[in-house]
C-alpha cells in the first residue's frame, strides 16, 4: 500500500468502528549499510521499515494512540480499535486538537532525488577510506568505529479533516572513527561524521582528512591541572550544549515544569546582546530538513535568543494554545506529544559592543582549553537544573603551542556559561546537529588528572 | 483452503512454521550462505506515564518483523523486514546472499530443524496475567501521590512500560526455538526545588519473567525513598574536583563495572581491537577482591533469558576470578571471528538489529566487608549512594554520572554534594577495587550498544576504589 492507500484504508476502518476523528503519521524506510575491518566487509545491512502511529479521538473527544508496524488491513483494523480502547484514558486535564496549521502550504526545498547506489559501492567507498585513513598516518592502526549508510524514507501525515502531507527523500551518511596507537603511550581516538542527500554527495575525502588529523592532533597529550579556564568552544561542542538545554526555549518542558523557563521567561536576558540563535529546520545546509512535523504543522525559522534575550519558545499544538499562540512545527506524534528543537543556528548579532574581539582560535596566543567535542551528555547533563559535568576532548593551548588534554572534565551550569561568553568569532561552521561560530566562555571549572 | 493456503505461505505466530522455515534455510543454503539464521518477533507492548495527578499518557503498540542473517566465512549480511510472508523472507535472504557477493559453489549441508524447543509453553498466559491498563493507571496516580510530601516538590512522574515479545529462531545449524519474553518496568521521578535550588530524584524498578511483580512492588516504600534523595541533594553544595577515593554503593552502583569493565569483556570489542584486555586470559586484570559474573538465568532479574537470541541457552559466565580474567562474553559471530566459545549472549533490541555479544545479569561478587567497614578505612572522599548513567568511549574512558553523594571525612558520611562525575579507564580502576563489601543486590537498567538498547542487570555489593578522579567544580 502506498500512503495514499493507507489513509483511505484508515478512513474506510475508522468509518467501519465510527470513529469520526483520527490522524496518523507514518514513515516508511529503505536502509542500506556497511561496516569494514581492516579491508574486509563486517557487517551488511539492509532493512524495509514501517511505522504507523494513529490517534483516535473519542466522543468525549479524548485522544488514544497506537503505534504498530503491522499496515494489513487487519493491522490497521487493530490500531484503530487499541487506540480507541486507549482514549478511555485520555489525559482530560490537557486536551489535543488537529493542528490548526495542518492544511497550510508548507515549503519543500528543492533535492534532487537520489537513486541507491547499492551495498557494493557503499562497501568499495567504505573500504577505500579505511585504508586512506590507515595510510595517513604510521599510528593509525585501525578505524575500529566505521560505517557509511544511506536511506530512503517517506513521511507521512493525514488526518480525517482532510489534510494529507507526504514528504520523500534520500540520505546517507559516514562515520570514521580512528585509532592511534605509539609505544609507551595510550591509545587515542578521534573521528569525523559527513551526510549527504546520497552517498556519491559524500565528501568522504574531507571526512578522511578530518578524521585522520583529529586523530594525530590528540597523539602528544598530557593531564590538565583542576582549575578554571577561558574556554573556546568549538562550534560542534557549542551546539551540543545548546541542544543539550533546549528545554530552556521548549514550552513542552516549561509546562512539565523541568525547564529553567517559566511562561513569563519571554524577554529574559540570557546572554551577551551579540549572540542570536535561531532554530531553522528548512535551513539550506540540514540535510535532515523535514518540511512538517508529527502533527503536520509546516517547518519554519524560530528565533530562540534575540540579541541575548529569549524571543520564542518552540511548541507543539497542544502547548501552542495553552500559551495563546500558534504551533512552531516542533511537534512528535505521540500520546503525549513531543517538542524538540530541529536544528540550531547561532548568530553573531549586529550588537557586538561587549566582545573581546581578539579572542580567535587559530590566532590567540594566550591560554586557553578548546573543547573539541563533548562526551556522554545524557550522564553528565541535568537539564531541569542547568547543570553539566562532561567529559570533553580537546586541546590545551599555551603560548601558541596546543598539547591534547588527556581525561578530563568540562563543569558548569548553562546560564552561567551564556552570561560569561566573551566573545562570538564571525565565520560559522556547518556541522551535522546546525551551525554555529566558534564561542569563547570565561572561566569554566576543568577538572584533570594533574 | 485459502486458509491453509496463507498459513503456509506466512509465518504465523503460535503455530508450526517448521516447514516454511526450513525452506527459507534451505534457499539461502543452496545459494551458497556458510549459514542462515532467521529471528521472527511479534510484540505486544504498552506504556503509561502518570504526571502530578493525572495519567498524561497511554501508548499501546505491537508490530511483527523479521532479522535475517547470512553467514559467508566471517563475513555476515543482514536484512531485516516487516514483510513476513514467504515471499518476503525469502527476499530478505537474496539480498542478504547478494550483499555478500556469494559466487562459491561449494555448498554447506542443511539437514533440516532440529526438534521444536518451545520456550513459551508455560508463558503463553502471561498476556492475561498481567495488570490492565486500569490497573497500572490506578497504581501509578497513587505511587505519585505519595511523592507529594511536601511542597518543594514541584515535579512528580511516574512511568510503567511492559514488553512481551514472541519470538522463534531458526537457523541452519538445527536450531529451532519459540519463547516468549515478559519485562515490565515502573519508575518514579520528582524534582524539588527552593528558590535558586534545585534537585532531583529517581528510581527504576524491573523485572522479566513475572506477570504479578508490578502487583508486588512497594510503591510506598520507592516513594519514600526518591522524596529522600530530592531532599538531601536539595541544598547540596558542589563536589570540589580532584583524585580521592570512593564507595560507590549497591545495587545500580554496579553500573561503574558495566561501563568501565563488562563493556570491554564482550568479543565485539576484541573484533574492534578496542580492549585492553584481549590478550589476558587468565592474567591478573583487577584487584585480588573482585570476583565478577555475567549470567541469564537469576529468576524474574531484568537481565534473564530463557534462551538468547540465537537460540543458545544462557550460562552463567565467572569473567573475573579472584582479579583473574577467566572469560569473554561471547556471540555466534564473536565465536567466529574471536575463537571465544559463545555463552548465550547474542541479544538483540529487536528484529532490526543483528545479535552481538551484550550483558545479562552483570554484578561484582560480595566480599566479606560490611559498609561501615569501607567507609570507616577512608579518612577524605566520596561516597556514590547513587550514580546516574555513563559511558565508555572508544579509547576505554569511562565516566559516571553520580546522582547522590555525600563527603566522607574521617571514616563518617558527612554533608551532601552534587555535580560528581567518576572519570577514569578500567584497565588502571580495577585494580583499584580494594574492598567488597557482603551485600550484593542487583538494579535494572538499560544499555545500549551495538545492537540496541536491551535490558540488562547492573549490580555489586558496596565497593571502595582507592583512588579515582572526580570531576566536579
Amino acid at each position: 500500500m502506498n500512503s495514499r492507500e493507507i489513509t483511505t484504508q484508515i478512513s474506510k476502518a475508522a468509518d467501519f468502528l465510527n470513529l469520526k476523528k483520527w490522524d496518523y503519521g507514518a514513515s516508511f524506510s529503505n536502509d542500506y549499510s556497511v561496516q569494514v575491518d581492516k579491508g574486509e566487509a563486517k557487517q551488511l545491512k539492509a532493512s524495509q521499515k514501517q511505522i504507523l502511529t494513529i490517534r483516535v479521538w473519542n466522543q468525549s473527544n479524548l485522544v488514544g494512540i497506537t503505534t504498530t508496524s503491522d499496515i494489513s488491513e487487519s493491522g490497521i483494523k487493530k490500531a484503530l480499535k487499541q487506540a480507541n480502547i486507549a482514549s478511555d484514558f485520555g489525559n482530560k486535564n490537557e486536551t489535543t486538537e488537529f493542528s490548526p496549521l495542518a492544511k497550510d502550504p508548507i515549503k519543500v526545498k528543492e533535492v534532487k532525488k537520489r537513486n541507491p547506489v547499492g551495498i557494493k559501492k557503499l562497501l568499495t567507498l567504505l573500504r577505500g577510506a579505511e585504508v586512506k585513513l590507515i595510510e595517513s598516518h604510521e599510528s593509525i592502526k585501525s578505524v575500529p568505529y566505521n560505517g557509511l549508510s544511506e536511506s530512503f524514507f517517506e513521511r507521512v501525515y493525514a488526518n480525517s479533516e482532510g489534510a494529507f502531507r507526504s514528504y520523500s527523500k534520500s540520505q546517507a551518511a559516514l562515520y570514521l572513527y580512528a585509532r592511534a596507537e605509539e609505544k609507551d603511550k595510550k591509545p587515542r581516538s578521534s573521528g569525523s561524521v559527513k551526510l549527504g542527500y546520497g552517498a556519491d554527495d559524500i565528501d568522504i575525502e574531507s571526512c578522511i582528512k578530518e578524521a585522520s588529523n583529529k586523530t594525530i592532533s590528540h597523539l602528544n597529550y598530557s593531564s590538565i591541572k583542576t582549575d578554571k579556564y577561558l574556554i573556546c568552544f568549538s562550534p560542534e561542542s557549542f551546539l551540543t550544549i545548546i541542544n543539550a538545554f533546549s528545554s530552556m526555549f521548549n514550552a513542552r518542558s516549561i509546562i512539565d515544569g523541568v525547564s529553567l523557563s517559566n511562561k513569563n521567561s519571554i524577554g529574559e536576558k540570557l546572554s551577551t546582546e551579540a549572540l542570536n540563535i535561531y532554530d531553522d529546520g528548512l535551513h539550506e545546509k540540514n540535510i535532515s530538513s523535514t518540511p512538517f512535523d508529527g502533527e503536520g504543522t509546516p517547518t519554519k525559522r524560530l528565533c530562540l535568543i534575540n540579541r541575548g534575550r529569549i524571543e520564542n519558545f518552540i511548541h507543539s499544538e497542544s502547548t501552542a494554545r495553552i500559551f495563546k499562540t500558534t504551533p512552531t512545527g516542533h511537534a512528535g506524534l505521540g500520546s503525549k506529544v513531543s517538542v524538540s528543537p530541529d536544528w540550531i543556528v547561532v548568530e553573531k548579532s549586529e550588537e557586538k559592543f561587549d566582545l573581546k574581539t581578539s579572542l580567535d582560535h587559530s590566532t590567540y596566543e594566550g591560554e586557553f582549553v578548546y573543547i573539541e567535542e563533548l562526551n556522554a551528555i545524557h550522564a553528565g547533563v541535568r537539564a531541569s537544573q542547568g547543570s553539566f559535568s562532561l567529559p570533553f576532548d580537546g586541546w590545551l593551548y599555551r603560548n601558541g603551542n596546543k598539547i591534547s588534554i588527556e581525561s578530563a572534565t568540562v563543569a558548569g551550569d548553562i546560564k552561567y556559561l551564556l552570561k560569561n561568553i566573551v566573545n562570538i568569532e564571525s565565520s560559522q561552521e556547518v556541522t551535522t546537529s546546525g551551525i554555529s561560530p566558534h564561542i569563547w566562555v570565561d572561566e569554566l571549572s576543568i577538572t584533570g588528572d594533574a | 483452503m485459502l486458509s491453509s493456503q496463507i498459513k503456509s505461505n506466512e509465518i504465523v505466530f503460535g503455530s508450526c512454521n517448521k516447514d516454511l522455515l526450513e525452506e527459507i534455510i534451505f534457499f539461502g543454503i543452496g545459494l551458497g550462505a556458510d549459514f542462515v539464521e532467521i529471528f521472527l518477533e511479534n510484540t505486544d507492548n504498552s506504556s503509561v506515564l502518570a504526571e502530578e495527578d493525572f495519567i498524561t499518557s497511554v501508548s499501546p503498540s505491537f508490530g511483527r518483523g523479521a532479522g535475517i542473517r547470512i553467514f559467508k566465512g566471517k563475513k555476515d549480511g543482514f536484512v531485516s523486514t516487516n514483510d513476513l510472508t514467504k515471499h518476503g523472507l525469502m527476499r530478505s535472504v537474496s539480498q542478504a546472499i547478494e550483499m555478500l557477493d556469494i559466487t562459491e559453489n561449494k555448498r554447506e549441508v542443511f539437514n533440516g530443524l532440529n526438534k521444536h524447543r518451545d520456550y513459551s509453553l508455560s508463558k503463553k498466559k502471561w498476556i492475561n496475567e498481567v495488570p490492565s491498563i486500569h490497573e497500572i493507571s490506578e497504581k501509578l496516580l497513587v505511587s505519585t501521590k505519595s511523592l507529594k510530601k511536601n511542597n518543594k516538590i514541584i515535579t512528580r512522574k511516574g512511568s510503567y512500560s511492559r514488553n512481551l515479545q514472541e519470538v522463534i529462531i531458526a537457523s541452519s545449524d538445527g536450531t529451532y526455538v519459540s519463547d516468549t519474553r515478559l519485562h515490565q518496568t515502573v519508575g518514579l521521578n520528582v524534582i524539588a526545588s527552593d528558590a535558586q535550588y534545585r534537585s532531583s530524584g529517581s528510581r527504576r524498578f524491573g523485572s522479566s519473567g513475572m506477570p504479578n511483580e508490578f502487583r508486588l512492588w512497594d510503591h510506598e516504600k520507592a516513594a519514600n525513598d526518591v522524596f529522600e534523595s530530592s531532599m538531601n541533594m536539595l541544598y547540596a553544595d558542589y563536589v570540589d574536583a580532584g583524585q580521592m577515593p570512593v564507595v560507590l554503593a549497591n545495587k545500580f552502583g554496579g553500573v561503574i563495572f558495566h561501563e568501565a569493565c563488562g563493556h570491554l569483556l564482550e568479543t565485539t570489542q576484541i573484533e574492534r581491537g578496542t580492549t585492553p584486555f584481549e590478550n589476558k586470559l587468565n592474567e591478573k586484570i583487577a584487584h585480588e577482591s573482585v570476583t565478577a559474573i555475567d549470567e541469564g538465568i537469576s529468576e524474574g532479574s531484568f537481565g534473564s533469558l530463557s534462551v538468547d537470541d540465537e537460540g543458545m541457552e544462557p550460562e552463567k559466565s565467572v569473567l573475573i576470578k579472584d582479579g583473574i580474567l577467566k572469560k569473554f562474553i561471547s556471540d555466534r559471530a564473536g565465536e567466529l571471528r574471536t575463537g571465544h566459545k559463545r555463552t548465550g549472549s547474542g541479544r538483540r533490541q529487536n528484529y532490526s538489529f543483528a545479535a552481538a555479544s551484550r550483558m545479562r545479569n552483570t554484578y561484582i561478587a560480595k566480599g566479606e566487608h560490611s559498609k561501615e567497614d569501607l567507609i570507616n578505612s577512608i579518612s577524605e572522599g566520596l561516597y556514590c549512594k547513587s550514580m546516574g548513567g555513563g559511558s565508555v568511549g572508544a579509547t576505554g574512558q569511562f565516566n559516571f554520572a553520580v546522582e547522590e553523594g555525600y563527603l566522607i571525612k574521617n571514616g563518617k558520611l558527612t554533608c551532601p554534594v552534587k555535580g560528581a562525575t567518576l572519570i577514569g579507564e578500567a584497565k588502571e580502576v580495577m585494580p583499584k577495587i580494594s574492598m567488597c563489601g557482603n551485600d550484593l543486590e542487583l538494579a535494572p537498567g538499560f544499555c545500549g550498544s551495538i545492537s540496541g538498547s536491551v535490558n540488562v542487570t547492573v549490580g555489586q555489593p558496596h565497593i571502595k576504589v582507592d583512588s579515582i578522579t572526580v570531576g566536579g567544580r
